[in-house]
């Protein structure tokens, strides 16, 4: 079904731009990014927009499609009504470079930050063995296709830029929960150093992060809130913490 | 307003130059406006029962609002045992409600909950009001500093609240009396009493520190076979929390009202036998 669509794009860069009309035709059954494709085609030839797979895995065409942080290759654009104007413009919580494509490389950064997996000594290559059970809750975070739109609609760095230096971000503590979950990983301040260097006591857990993950990862619930009481226990259980230096058990450390 | 402020938030230099604070198209707003009205609601309420000091007891119902008793006033009949030992309170010759050294109880638990925290701190705070709505506060400190670094001590709220299932139970069991105190009796009272119970245990069986503390807190499940067990049932329950949260928020507010509206003579409790 062939439909008209009336769309409001960003154009500009890193100090001026502006939302622009076009007309476009579409079909039900298209994505925004195929009408993106069209645009770029036969009107604006100089439309910058970011994008590899079209199948929702590489994370590229992160965009936000009226006011929500979106893939554009998995919005269909059947579900805007027909006199809706679309309006799509960059992320905004990050630096553009140039109309739909914005600088991501905060998010690189904040990567570095996380101390990576540490093997047992003790184990060989090829020696390492896991249960299912064990691993299954860090499976989940490792289906995080890095799209950073969760990264991007999180108020503590979207709406304070100052939070930036101190806060890793939701799509990095599912990194730190994986680990801390990993039953061989053997770096064991993960808990304490999430509170003091990755600023996941800045998280208020209002699960924004959560309602846009395209991969469905329960970010708050399975991350972050149990990160934070993993951090309580080191950290502000008075009576965990006793209990732990009476027997000597590093097991929650 | 700081949100409008050139150079913060959305507005930052560098960031796609947009003059409007959210592009969402959807009713965004009507969530946290329900979300304050119904917790406005229940707080206005049970402020006005808190200080009523009345009408919470007619045997054998007990408000939640005022179990365990701590009063003389219900002491005699109430199945909850640690009546006798307070009297009536006077603070500067001013009679204070019973209620009131309970009601800190299940406040703290429901103020450090993390579902609602979620639900104030966008309702109440609009921190944020909405996902990608930019929220009007200048500064953003998150749980990290007093007060808020208190959220922290949620698990001794939720024991707290464990102890408080324990004696709202007693007195869902103690429903099961006529008038007289005689025992193997039903009423509607019974079912008010009996599902306020259930749905306290769901909420707080359903909590995130429990989830914790019965083994997510541990890194080898495959060690502790009977911990794994019991999480993935938490884990269940604790995918529904945030209804729990509202149905038990809903049942203590009406399993009050149930009892203040019989003990005060303007409703019938009606024996099933
Ligand atoms: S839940 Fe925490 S990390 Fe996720 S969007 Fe909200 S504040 Fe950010
Ligand atoms: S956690 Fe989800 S939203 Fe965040 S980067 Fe990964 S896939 Fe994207
Ligand atoms: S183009 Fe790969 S996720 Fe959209
Ligand atoms: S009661 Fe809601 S998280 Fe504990």
């Amino acid at each position: 079904m062939a439909r008209t669509l009336k769309l409001r794009i960003w154009r500009g860069n890193d100090e001026d731009g502006a939302l622009q009309d076009v007309t476009v035709e579409g079909n039900n059954g298209e994505v925004v990014l195929d009408i993106i494709h069209r645009v770029q085609a036969t009107q604006l030839g100089d439309l910058a927009v970011r994008w590899n797979c079209k199948a929702g895995k590489c994370g590229s065409c992160s965009m936000e499609i009226n006011g929500k942080p979106r893939l554009a290759c998995m919005t269909q654009i059947s579900a805007y009504g027909d006199d809706e104007v679309i309006t799509i413009t960059p992320l905004r919580a990050f630096p553009v470079i140039k109309d739909l494509v914005t600088d991501v490389s905060f998010n690189y950064k904040k990567a570095l930050e996380v101390r990576a997996y540490e093997h047992p000594v003790d184990l060989k290559p090829g020696e390492a063995r896991m249960q299912q059970v064990d691993v299954e809750r860090s499976q989940e975070f490792r289906k995080c296709i890095e799209c950073f739109l969760c990264q991007d609609t999180c108020h503590v760095i979207r709406d304070h830029e100052e939070n930036k230096k101190s806060f890793a971000g939701p799509r990095f503590f599912i990194r730190i929960a994986e680990l801390d979950m990993h039953p061989l990983d053997t770096l064991r301040n993960r808990k304490q150093s999430a509170q003091t260097e990755h600023g996941l006591g800045m998280c208020n857990i209002t699960k924004c992060c959560t309602e846009v993950c395209p991969e469905h990862i329960r970010i708050t619930d399975n991350a972050i809130i149990p990160m934070k009481e993993r951090v309580v226990d080191v950290k502000y259980d008075p009576l965990r913490w006793l209990g732990s230096v009476i027997r000597k058990r590093d097991g929650i450390l | 307003m700081a949100i409008d402020t050139p150079g913060t938030g959305v507005f930052s230099q560098g960031r796609a130059k947009l003059s409007a604070r959210t592009l969402r198209t959807d009713k965004w707003w009507l969530t946290p406006f329900v979300t304050f009205l119904v917790l406005f609601s229940f707080i206005v309420y049970a402020t006005f029962r808190a200080f009523e000091n009345g009408k919470y007891f007619a045997q054998p119902l007990i408000s939640p609002f005022y179990s365990p008793c701590l009063s003389t006033d219900c002491v005699k009949d109430s199945p909850s045992f640690v009546g006798t030992i307070f009297g009536t309170y006077h603070i500067f010759g001013m009679t204070v409600s019973p209620s009131l050294f309970i009601l800190i109880f299940p406040l703290a638990f429901r103020l450090t909950c993390y579902y609602y925290r979620k639900a104030y701190y966008r309702s109440f705070w609009m921190s944020p009001p909405a996902c990608a709505v930019a929220e009007p506060h200048a500064k953003y400190t998150g749980e990290t500093r007093a007060p808020l670094i208190l959220q922290n001590g949620h698990r001794y709220a939720f024991y707290a609240g464990l102890v408080l299932n324990v004696f709202l139970s007693i007195d869902a069991i103690g429903a099961f009396r006529n008038e007289k105190g005689q025992w193997g009796h039903m009423s509607i009272g019974t079912l008010v009493l009996l599902a306020n119970a259930t749905f306290l245990w769901l909420y707080s069986l359903s909590c995130h520190t429990c989830r914790h503390t019965i083994g997510g807190r541990l890194r080898n499940f495959s060690k502790h076979p009977v911990r794994y067990k019991l999480w993935t049932w938490v884990s269940i329950l604790n995918h529904k929390h945030q209804n729990f949260a509202w149905i038990s928020l809903f049942g203590v507010a009406l399993a009050d009202l149930y009892v203040r509206q019989v003990s005060g003579h303007s409703i019938r409790n009606l024996y099933f036998f």
